[in-house]
């Protein structure tokens, strides 16, 4: 398991699911800063989709009375 | 684990006590008509949270408010769900164990978002009540997420202070939930980015206050329980945590070197440092976690190698006296976490995002302002630092970084009726599951019975650890009512 493992991550380069969980798996390796960066874009792009519409006027209206 | 939650009302002048007590009241109502139990009130009889540990009363301190008049209730999970300082509160039920904890606090927040969604379909079309896991709005204004630790006595309370403050102020390189900018003057220092959302407010070493002068060893004395026994101590220095991991470790952690404070087990070294309150705050900037602080013997040591100081102590208690008082295999487990931790923030912290929530939203942050070429003033940043925290399954950051979990969802999911069985919580959860009807009011240390006579029964529950499923299910299970259960008990 853990050879075939090896194996595919050496075979990865596109950004799927299945890569993730090998990286994982082996977290020691020369692409893994390339994987990261990968990853790291996917998690932008979304975040791209999900992030407020109005993100300053949202942060403006953001008050809070103090608390404990 | 006491949380206040950000709150904004959407759609129309926000108004955050009117909207904490609307949200609350749209979940009790949501589950009242999942006939799930009558709403029960809080009972204040017994709070007295200005008293103050080092054993004087008040001294022109402020005492806390209590806010009677607004919304509060006990749930069948055994926590307090209420409004308070313009906040929706939600206490966890007492747990045993710092992964039972941490799986409470997980229900809290699924109390939290069912609150918000109930409370959108009551709403007007075009508002909505948004709720955030934070600790300040980024303008000056905090908001607390407190721990509470059950001590014995006998221990002098000025051990306790003189030994966990190397702790409070450190264990914020694992525990911090991570803020763009500072809310207090950095002097000469840019702080881009900082390790904790609370540093900036804290202003004293020790102190009863929470809501100005905020002190790293609050003083508050209010043991909720046998009070020539024991003592709560009443914890404000934390963020609160959306990352399991860092709550385990925060709980799990803090509750090791205070069981080792308990048996008066310490090593040799004199770990005091120079000035805490400087220090918490020079740590907190420091995400590089190379720079040093001033120790009160004049040497000077990085926050990571006063944390291993700390674990190496640790190791050494549990090999000496065992970890039963924290659970042994939940002791064991925050030993192993803890060393994992400190290995990885000492070689490469970036390797933890997707385990403390420090890690994980400097990456989502700095990603973001590297692929649009923002500076770290940007007010976008801001907003992702905010959204980071909000609760809403489907704009929540924190969800998309998909962070590592320590408690399976089905069990979250449970204990948002359920309380643990391991403390008096128990029994508390399941009398309001039984016979909610007949109970009037009900607090951390007892419950208040009508049962129709000319006088209200309190069950009084002084023992934290007594009141448990093992202990109480076979006698509860024999009686049909109350008043057979209070026979039983002897009320």
């Amino acid at each position: 398991m853990a050879a075939e493992r090896e194996q595919k991550k050496k075979q990865t380069t596109t950004r799927t699911r299945e890569a993730e969980e090998v990286e994982e798996a082996v977290p020691a390796g020369g692409d893994q800063g390339e994987e990261l960066k990968d990853r790291l874009d996917d998690l932008l792009d979304e975040i791209d989709e999900v992030l407020e519409e109005h993100a300053e006027d949202f942060v403006k209206s953001y008050i809070q009375k103090g608390g404990q | 684990m006491e949380t206040e939650y950000g709150i904004l009302h959407r759609g129309i002048e926000s108004n955050p006590i009117a909207a904490s007590s609307m949200l609350i009241n749209a979940y009790v109502q949501h589950l009242e008509a999942e006939a799930e139990a009558e709403k029960v009130d809080w009972d204040f009889e017994d709070e007295s949270p200005g008293n103050d540990a080092r054993g004087f009363a008040r001294e022109g301190a402020m005492p806390p408010e209590i806010e009677t008049h607004l919304v509060n209730t006990v749930l069948t999970n055994g926590a307090r769900f209420y409004v308070d300082h313009a906040h929706p509160e939600l206490s966890t039920p007492e747990c045993r164990d710092a992964l039972e904890l941490v799986r409470w606090d997980r229900a809290g927040e699924e109390i939290l978002i069912q609150s918000m969604i109930a409370a959108k379909s009551m709403l007007p079309p075009g508002q909505e009540i948004l709720v955030h896991k934070n600790n300040s709005d980024g303008k000056g204004n905090s908001y607390g997420c407190h721990e509470n630790y059950l001590m014995d006595r006998a221990v002098p309370f000025g051990r306790i202070v003189s030994r966990i403050m190397p702790h409070f102020v450190t264990r914020q390189i694992y525990t911090g939930a991570g803020k763009v900018g500072a809310e207090t003057s950095t002097g000469d220092k840019k702080v881009d980015f900082q390790l904790t959302q609370r540093a900036d407010f804290f202003e004293e070493e020790v102190g009863l206050e929470t809501t100005l002068k905020r002190p790293i060893v609050n003083t508050r004395d209010e043991p909720h329980g046998d009070a020539q026994k024991y003592r709560r101590l009443h914890v404000i220095v934390g963020d609160a945590n959306l990352s399991e991991i860092s709550n385990f470790l925060k709980i799990g952690v803090t509750s090791v070197v205070l069981a080792m404070i308990e048996d008066d087990w310490w090593g040799p070294n004199d770990l005091t440092i120079a000035a805490p309150v400087g220090a918490l705050r020079h740590i907190s900037y420091d995400i590089s976690l190379k720079e040093t602080v001033e120790m009160a013997d004049g040497r000077r040591m990085t926050a990571l190698e006063i944390q291993w100081e700390l674990l190496d102590l640790a190791r050494k208690y549990a090999e000496d006296r065992g970890l039963e008082s924290v659970v042994e295999s939940v002791g064991a487990e925050v030993l192993r976490r803890w060393e994992a931790v400190l290995g990885a923030l000492e070689t490469d912290p970036g390797s933890l995002s997707k385990q403390l929530d420090w890690v994980a939203k400097h990456r989502l942050i700095d990603g973001y302002r590297e692929r649009h070429g923002l500076e770290w003033d940007d007010t976008k940043l801001d907003a992702l630092d905010l959204q980071y925290h909000d609760l809403r399954p489907e704009r929540s950051l924190f969800a998309k970084v998909g962070m590592e979990r320590l408690v399976d969802p089905d069990d979250v999911s449970r204990a948002v009726h359920d309380a643990p069985t391991t403390t008096r919580a128990w029994f508390r959860g399941e009398c309001l599951k039984r016979w909610s009807s007949s109970i009037t009011a009900a607090n951390w240390d007892s419950i208040v019975f009508d049962l129709g006579s000319e006088s209200l029964k309190r069950v009084g529950m002084m023992e934290p650890l007594k009141g448990t499923e093992a202990g109480l299910k076979a006698l509860m299970d024999q009686c049909e009512t109350p008043a057979e259960l209070l026979e039983k008990l002897g009320t």
